[in-house]
């Protein structure tokens, strides 16, 4: 099954679970078992039209998804799935 | 509300990178534990700034650095406790882009630097309604 790692200000919402594993044969179907398992995420992950939010970046291994084909990146058995929420501010 | 608590050699490296960064942004992680309801940071990870454009208003950090964090903070059995960036001639107060891209749970620490001296830090924390809530700051 692949392995999603939840970044630490996630946990929160997996009873401080840093890993998740599912099945699937995208990206997507991945983090939408994730969100349906923990309800509490999905509105820090998708936005109303299910579509991952900006500020949430999404790795299969060290290659950002936005380069690779988005949520319908294929993935494996073996997979490994990062969410990064995007670290960002400023004084204005 | 809960205590923020940074080791003496803590606060003094985010001191230091804020000084040193002027008159642009500095920003990074801390790393610690949590002890009841407050929360010991312990060990600071300075990170390059990189926004593109202008850094003395903003500050951003590359997605490979953060999970460079994350798997720190596993390996060295502490947890990511939050971000910290500097505010260069300007007050410690969260701005709206601050708000906009923070995450729950974690600290937010923000340093009000001007070019030899540090003259103020905060720490926020965002609130159920995504309001952030001063946490209290307390240096060892």
């Amino acid at each position: 099954m692949a392995q999603v790692i939840i970044p630490t200000p996630l946990r929160k919402f997996t009873n401080s679970q840093a890993r998740f594993e599912a099945a699937g044969n995208t990206v997507q179907d991945v983090l939408k078992a994730l969100s349906t398992q923990h309800q509490g995420l999905k509105t820090h992950l998708l936005d109303e039209n299910g579509e991952l939010r900006s500020f949430v970046r999404v790795y299969l291994g060290d290659e950002d998804i936005n380069f690779l084909q988005k949520g319908a990146t294929p993935i494996e058995a073996n997979s490994i799935i990062s969410i990064i929420p995007a670290i960002a501010g400023g004084i204005v | 509300m809960a205590n923020l608590i940074l080791l003496k050699e803590v606060g003094e490296a985010m001191n230091k990178a804020a000084i040193d960064a002027f008159p642009n942004e500095c920003c990074g992680f801390f790393f610690g534990h949590e002890v009841g309801e407050d929360r010991v940071v312990q060990e600071v990870m300075p990170v390059e700034n990189s926004k593109e454009g202008d850094q003395r208003r903003r500050f951003s950090i590359d997605p490979k650095a953060y999970m460079d964090a994350e798997k720190h903070a596993l390996a060295m059995d502490m947890s990511l406790l939050g971000v910290y960036h500097s505010h260069p001639s300007h007050p410690a107060i969260p701005s709206e882009h601050d708000l906009k891209q923070a995450m729950p749970w974690f600290s937010y620490i923000i340093l009000s630097v001007e070019k030899e001296a540090v003259k103020n830090t905060t720490s926020w924390q965002l609130d159920e309604a995504r309001k952030f809530k001063n946490e209290t700051l307390k240096q060892l």
